[in-house]
C-alpha cells in the first residue's frame, strides 16, 4: 500500500519529527515500500489466532509496594541539556 | 615472541588461568588489548570509545584483589567490551547516534554491573548500527565497521563493531543485542561465535530499548566455551526488569562435553529453498554431514509461515521502536536543538537532527501502524501471525532436539552494496527473524569459508532455556575443527 506524501507529514507531525520539504518524497517512496513489504500479512487468515504480545506468554511479575530506589535528581539532571535550581527547561509554555 | 604478543590468542579460560598462576599482569594483558585497539581500529572503526585510562585504573585494582585473593571467578582480569548501547556509569553511552553523541551514562546497565563486579575490564565500547537499527553497520552515526576478513565488506549489524572486534582479537569478548539478528548475522559474517540467550535470560535493564519484546542481550567471543562463561556471569534474574525470568540458571560449562549421539537436528526446509547462496548451502551442507558422522540424527522439518517473518518483524519492531524512543525528547537528555522557538519546535527539531535516516524511517513506520483506523490492520495482524511462526517452531521441536541452518543467505556483501535499499537490507536477515520472533535462543558458530574466502555461520536454535545444550553442541563442533581460532592474515 502506497503512503502519500500528506500522510507522511501528518505522520512525521505524530512522531515528533521535522521532516523538511525536500525530503519529504525520498520518505515517501521509502515508507512505501516498506509497507508493501508488510502488506503480504493482509493474505493470511488468522481467524480465531490470539495476538501474541509475549513471547513466553508470560503475566508481569509484580512486586511489594514498598520504595525500592533513591533520589538520583543530581545525578540524572547533569546529563540534561538545560536545567535550573533542579528543574528541566523548555521554551515558554503558557504565555 | 614475547608473552605479551601472544595473549590475544588466548580464550576467556587462558588468560584467566595466566592472571591467576602469575604467568603475566591483568595490567599486562588489559596493554596488550589497548594497543591492539590502537594499532588496528584506525582501519576498522569497531570502536567508538577506548576506555584507555579507566581500564588501566581498574586492571591495577583487580591484579590487587587477585593477589589477595579477593577475586578469583572466571572473569576475573579478563578485558572485554560492549556493545555502545549498553549503559556503563561514566562512560559515554552513544548508540552510534548523534542524539547521544555526548551522553555520558549516570548508571550502569546490568550486564555491565555484573561483569564490573566478576573482575572483568572494560576496553570500549563497540559501533554499531544506530540504535542497532540495521544490518550491515552503515546506520552508525560514527562512521561504518569494516570487516576484517576483507575490509572492502561489511562486518553485519547491529552488533557489527563487536564482530569486527572479536573476528581481530582487539577483545576476548563482547556483549552484543540481538533484536532480529544483530548478534547471529555479524557473528556469521566475521567468523566468530555468539549467542542470542531465551527472550527474558538475561535483563535488559540499562540497555537502551530498540524493541522490547524482542531485545535480548548476548556474548560475542571466538568460542561457545568462551560464550558459556560469560553466560554464567550475566545470566538470570533481575527485578529491575519485568521481563525477566525467574527461572534457575545453569551452570553452561558444566555440561560442553556432553555427547551428541542420537541428537536429533532438525533442518527446516524453507531455510534451504530459493534465495540461499550456493556456496553457503555447500558449507552448511559439509557441516550438518560431520554432524551425522558424530552420530547425530538429520530429520527434515518445515516451518511454513517463516517467509512471513520479515514482514511481521517490521510491523512490530518499528511499533516498538516508535514507543522506545519517544523518550527521546530534547529535554532531559540527549542533543537538543539551537534556540526552540516553543516546545513543538524543541521536540520536533531535536528528533529530526538527532536521529539518522533509518531509525527516522522506522519511527514513523511504527508511528503509522500504531495509528487511530491502522492498529487491527497492521500491528494486531503482525501479533496473530508471529502467533503462527512461533507455533510452526513449537510444532517442529516435538521431532527434534535441535534446529540447524544458515544465519544468513549470504557471506558479507560490499560496504554500500544494499545502503540506499532498505528493504534489501531487512531480507538480509529472513533465517534469524524467526526465531527472534518465537522469542526463542540462537545462537552462531563459525563451521568455514565459502568459495569466496569469506567466512560463513551456522545457526543453531534450540528450545526454550537450552542455552546449554547449545553450547554443548558449539562447543564439540569447535573440538573437531578449527574455523574458530582461524584470524585474518593481518590481524593475526
Amino acid at each position: 500500500m502506497a503512503i502519500s506524501e500528506a500522510e507522511v507529514k501528518k505522520v512525521a507531525r505524530l512522531a515528533r519529527l521535522a521532516v523538511p520539504d525536500d525530503r519529504l518524497e525520498a520518505y515517501t517512496q521509502n515508507l512505501s515500500n516498506i509497507l508493501n513489504l508488510v502488506d503480504q500479512l493482509s493474505a493470511v487468515d488468522t481467524t480465531g489466532v490470539e495476538p501474541m504480545a509475549h513471547p513466553l506468554d508470560m503475566m508481569q511479575r509484580l512486586r511489594e509496594d514498598v520504595v525500592t530506589e533513591t533520589s538520583h535528581r543530581e545525578k540524572y539532571q547533569s546529563v540534561a541539556p538545560e536545567v535550573e535550581d533542579g528543574l528541566y527547561l523548555v521554551p515558554k509554555v503558557l504565555e | 615472541m614475547s608473552q605479551a604478543d601472544s595473549i590475544h590468542t588466548l580464550s576467556l579460560k587462558g588468560i584467566h588461568d595466566g592472571v591467576h598462576t602469575g604467568k603475566f599482569s591483568v595490567m599486562e594483558a588489559t596493554d596488550a588489548y589497548l594497543d591492539r585497539i590502537e594499532r588496528f581500529n584506525p582501519e576498522l572503526n569497531a570502536y567508538i570509545t577506548v576506555t584507555r585510562e579507566s581500564a588501566q585504573a581498574q586492571a591495577v585494582d583487580i591484579d590487587n584483589r587477585i593477589r589477595k585473593g579477593e577475586l578469583t571467578g572466571a572473569m576475573a582480569g579478563v578485558p572485554y567490551s560492549l556493545k555502545d548501547l549498553f549503559c556503563s556509569e561514566g562512560v559515554r553511552t552513544t548508540c552510534a547516534s548523534n542524539m547521544l553523541s555526548n551522553f555520558i551514562s549516570p548508571y550502569d546497565a546490568h550486564v555491565a554491573a555484573k561483569l564490573k563486579a566478576a573482575g572483568g575490564v572494560l576496553l570500549g565500547k563497540n559501533n554499531m548500527d544506530e540504535f542497532a537499527m540495521g544490518s550491515s553497520n552503515e546506520t552508525s552515526a560514527f562512521g561504518n565497521v569494516c570487516n576484517p576478513w576483507d575490509t572492502t565488506k561489511v562486518p553485519g549489524g547491529s552488533s557489527g563493531g563487536g564482530a569486527a572486534t572479536i573476528a581481530a582479537r582487539l577483545a576476548p569478548m563482547t556483549l552484543g543485542t540481538d533484536t532480529g539478528g544483530s548478534i547471529r548475522q555479524p557473528a556469521s559474517f566475521c567468523n566468530i561465535t555468539g549467542i542470542k540467550p531465551t527472550y527474558g535470560r538475561i535483563s535488559r535493564y540499562g540497555m537502551i530499548a530498540f524493541a522490547s519484546s524482542l531485545d535480548q542481550c548476548g556474548p560475542m567471543a571466538p568460542s561457545a566455551e568462551d560464550c558459556a562463561i560469560t553466560m554464567n556471569i550475566i545470566a538470570g534474574l533481575d527485578s529491575r526488569d519485568s521481563t525477566s525470568v525467574d527461572l534457575p540458571v545453569p551452570d553452561y560449562t558444566a555440561n560442553l562435553n556432553g555427547s551428541l549421539e542420537g541428537l536429533r537436528i532438525g533442518l527446516p526446509k524453507e531455510f534451504f529453498a530459493e534465495g540461499l547462496d550456493a556456496q553457503v548451502g555447500a558449507v552448511i551442507d559439509r557441516a550438518i554431514k560431520e554432524f551425522q558422522a558424530k552420530g547425530a540424527i538429520i530429520k527434515e522439518v518445515t516451518l511454513p509461515n517463516s517467509h512471513l517473518a520479515v514482514p511481521v518483524y517490521y510491523v512490530v519492531a518499528p511499533a516498538e521502536c516508535s514507543s522506545n524512543l519517544s523518550r527521546f525528547d530534547g529535554v532531559r537528555f540527549g542533543h537538543r536543538c539551537e534556540n526552540p522557538k516553543d516546545l513543538m519546535d524543541l521536540y520536533e527539531r531535536s528528533r529530526w537532527e538527532g536521529f539518522g535516516d533509518e531509525v527516522k524511517r522506522r519511527i514513523m513506520i511504527g508511528t503509522y501502524a500504531l495509528s487511530a483506523g491502522y492498529y487491527d490492520a497492521y500491528y494486531l495482524k503482525a501479533q496473530q501471525v508471529r502467533r503462527l511462526i512461533k507455533q510452526d517452531f513449537e510444532a517442529a521441536f516435538k521431532d527434534v532436539d535441535v534446529i540447524m541452518g544458515p544465519s544468513c543467505p549470504t557471506t558479507a556483501f560490499g560496504i554500500g552494496a544494499k545502503k540506499d535499499d532498505p528493504i534489501a537490507m531487512y531480507l538480509e536477515d529472513l533465517y534469524t527473524i524467526p526465531v527472534s520472533l518465537a522469542g526463542l535462543p540462537g545462537m552462531t558458530f563459525p563451521i568455514g569459508f565459502a568459495a569466496d574466502g569469506l567466512p560463513v555461520g551456522m545457526q543453531l536454535v534450540g528450545n526454550y532455556f537450552e542455552e546449554a545444550r547449545m553450547l554443548n553442541i558449539a562447543h564439540q563442533y569447535q573440538q573437531w575443527t578449527d574455523w574458530h581460532t582461524q584470524v585474518p592474515a593481518q590481524f593475526a
